[in-house]
């Protein structure tokens, strides 16, 4: 498979090898203290995990065939660039991360059945991976019944809560409130049309948004509320109620080949998205490729990250990024909070000074990473991310322009009290 | 829900929508025709008909890139270029797996069916491995974008006039080929009795390998039109395949007039109760609606008289 992700590995790697050899040299001169500092591996790996002097193992596992590889790639991509730049920097306790990469296949028992061979077999130490809610919650028993550690890098609908898993994407209420707080404040929206893909992510978070329209928005009221088989590509009766309630806020959670469908018919219709107000939490630059820049210009997005973020950890990571996969790849924020787990795990293995699940378990709430292309990062007590959340207004290129951000960290709440 | 609004308000929404009817009966007609054909005229379940359909996407968005890069002043006609390629791209293959594949399977349809199903997954995986796993963006003639407003308040999509004038000439030409020309009776009379035709000096092979490339090639077509609409990715051809076969089953399998009524009524169906009700919903009561159809006519709505 002359794939445009194993293309893209050579050269980075012939680089590597290129460094390594430059290297040598000038390490026969290092005093011999710099190989003593790694700690030893009975220490720091009680529970046998596939840690060696120097190496430890990591698993990848996401779907690299079927539907979901769609929105999957970027999560790899950002993985084994993290990987890539945390070896480069000295690894992990003195160690380099060695990867072992399964692909999921966008099937749910697949997952599973992979996910207990990363854990029982290859002893890793860690696993970056799963997209969608249904390959984290077939994965989830599997990971706390031998213990292992999920990084999960996708914005879903909360609801959850595991020892063993760490979720570096936002849960709903980080991603839903302040947008319509921003977008009623801002733009004066009073009615909203509420629109999803039929499934747990969008009727979860559609709830938590009307919940807080009829109950925080002072005279906000929600004119419809609707939901499409995921897949559906006919979108022109929905439009036409729309156009007929003229809503001040289309609010849409359409995922996947839908997405594209719904946006071109809503241009096709004559909605202009410079005049309707149109705040969507499903649509990431990802999406905007195959959507098209110049269907989708005007509308806003609400989520942690755009690649235009303008801060120097933003600026270094997309270069990088590029520079690895492609002047051409785009980065949305589920690439981003994947970029972010083995960062965070690092952090983590070095403030609990072991790799054991368990000490890496207790030690994760209170890790900050401040290199965080989004910002700044923390973990809570509830294992997901203290983040700010943020609007973007999509632009022709495919680009978010940056319109709001909240001024602190939004707390992650992954049971809301009265939004259920 | 109409309390609020004035006639003239709900009258234009009624036309917008009957407007969205029609466009979704077009859209089903170019879905449907090239698999009516194939399953009609060879008896063979084409499961990899979305693939073909893609693969027509695929070869519009490589003419636009070129026109893009090579003849930006031709941008605004290129579409009419990638239907052709479209067309043939989808037929060259068709005709290729009737000829690897197909032909060796005859009378087999179940397991033509596996082995369609099979052909999908290739595909997919192909365009995955050659296109990348994400969508393309097919970028389109400004003329193509937008609407036509006819009236203070209506309005149609230009994309949605193009995709029924294009469905229109299509199912003309088809059955102009199949019940005036000479390659028609020839197609007919295979499939009413093969060893007969052949006797009488059809070459039946020929026959069928055109009829599986011209079906395969309307879907490329159809695929290429739908680049307007919907997204083009890898496993896109899986969004339209459920919908392609209710249509043809429904109508009954042997017939081009069936496959035509059948798109009808489902799309206006489809579209009414979308309106009235929320999108799933809408699905559920069409796919209920037809199952319980089915039940009383298991031939689907024409069937071809034929003696057994």
């Amino acid at each position: 498979m002359a794939d445009e992700k194993d293309q893209g590995l050579h050269s980075p790697f012939r680089r590597k090898l290129l460094m390594g050899m430059a290297a040598l040299p000038a390490m026969t001169m290092l005093p011999r203290t710099s190989f003593a500092q790694a700690p030893a591996t009975a220490a720091v790996n009680t529970t046998g995990l596939a840690v060696t002097d120097t190496e430890v193992t990591v698993g990848i596992l996401h779907s690299i065939t079927g539907t979901m590889a769609i929105s999957e790639t970027g999560s790899v991509q950002a993985e084994k660039l993290a990987i890539e730049q945390i070896n480069a920097s000295g690894g992990v306790l003195g160690r380099k991360i060695k990867f072992i990469q399964e692909d999921g296949a966008s099937d749910w028992p697949n997952f599973a059945e992979k996910a207990k061979k990363l854990l029982v077999n290859d002893k890793c130490a860690a696993v970056m991976g799963c997209w969608t809610s249904a390959s984290r919650k077939a994965v989830l028993p599997v990971f706390e019944q031998y213990n292992g550690m999920l990084y999960y890098p996708t914005f879903y609908e909360g609801l959850e809560q595991s020892k063993n898993v760490i979720y570096t994407g936002q849960e709903a209420t980080q991603q839903i409130i302040a947008g319509l707080d921003w977008v009623n404040k801002t733009k004066g929206a009073k009615s909203f049309y509420l629109l999803g893909s039929d499934y747990i992510w969008p009727r979860t978070s559609n709830k938590i948004a009307r919940k807080h329209i009829e109950g925080h928005l002072q005279g906000c009221k929600v004119v419809g509320e609707e939901y499409f088989p995921l897949g559906h590509t006919q979108f022109n009766s929905v439009i036409n109620k729309i156009k007929l309630t003229k809503p001040d806020v289309i609010y849409a959670i359409i995922v996947g080949g839908s997405n594209v469908a719904f946006y071109k018919q809503l241009k096709a219709a004559g909605i202009d998205l410079s005049k309707q107000t149109l705040l969507t939490i499903s649509v990431t630059e990802d999406e905007i490729d195959g959507i098209g820049g110049e269907n989708i210009a005007g509308a806003y997005a609400c989520m942690k990250y755009f690649q235009s973020l303008d801060n120097p950890n933003n600026k270094a990571f997309v270069a990088a990024f590029k520079k690895m996969w492609g002047e051409k790849t785009v980065i949305g924020d589920v690439t981003q909070a994947a970029y972010l787990g083995p960062w965070l795990w690092k952090l983590t293995v070095e403030k609990a000074g072991s790799f054991d699940i368990d000490k890496v378990a207790a030690a994760s709430p209170g890790v900050e990473f401040k290199g965080a292309p989004e910002g700044y990062v923390r973990v809570h007590e509830n294992h997901h991310l203290w983040s700010k959340t943020r609007v973007g207004k999509a632009k022709l290129d495919g680009q978010y322009e940056l319109v709001y951000e909240t001024a602190d960290l939004v707390e992650p709440d992954p049971f809301p009290k009265g939004y259920q | 829900m109409f309390g609020d609004y004035s006639i003239g308000d709900l009258g234009a929404i009624f036309a917008m929508q009957g407007f969205a009817g029609l466009i979704l009966f077009s859209v089903y007609v170019l879905m449907a025709l090239g698999l009516a054909i194939i399953f009609g005229q060879m008896g063979v379940i084409n499961m990899a008909h979305g693939e073909f359909m893609i693969l027509g996407a695929y070869v519009t968005w490589m003419t636009s890139n070129a026109f893009q890069t090579y003849l930006p002043a031709l941008f605004p006609g290129y579409f009419f270029v990638a239907m052709i390629l479209a067309f043939l791209a989808s037929g060259a293959l068709g005709m290729l797996v009737e000829w690897g594949l197909i032909r060796h399977l005859n009378r087999r349809p179940l397991d033509t069916l596996l082995a369609t199903w099979g052909l999908s997954l290739i595909l997919q995986q192909a365009y995955r491995s050659i296109f990348g796993a994400r969508e393309v963006g097919v970028e389109l003639p400004q003329w193509m974008l937008g609407s036509k407003q006819i009236t203070d308040t209506i309005e149609v999509p230009i994309n949605g006039i193009f995709v029924m004038c294009l469905t229109f000439l299509i199912t003309a030409a088809v059955a102009y080929v199949m019940y005036k020309s000479r390659w028609g009776r020839q197609v007919r009379a295979v499939v009413q009795n093969r060893v007969m035709a052949g006797a009488v000096g059809i070459n039946t092979e020929k026959v069928d390998r055109y009829t599986f490339g011209l079906g395969c090639g309307i879907a490329g077509v159809a695929g290429s039109a739908f680049t307007m609409i919907g997204s083009t990715g890898p496993t896109s051809g899986q969004l339209y395949i459920v919908d392609t076969f209710l249509v043809v089953v429904f109508g009954g399998a042997a017939s081009l007039f069936g496959t035509i009524a059948s798109a009808f009524s489902i799309s206006q169906a489809q579209s009414t109760m979308e309106f009235f009700m929320s999108g799933s919903m809408a699905k559920v009561l069409t796919l209920l609606a037809i199952v319980a159809i089915l039940m009383m006519r298991p031939q689907g709505l024409f069937a071809l008289k034929v003696r057994k």
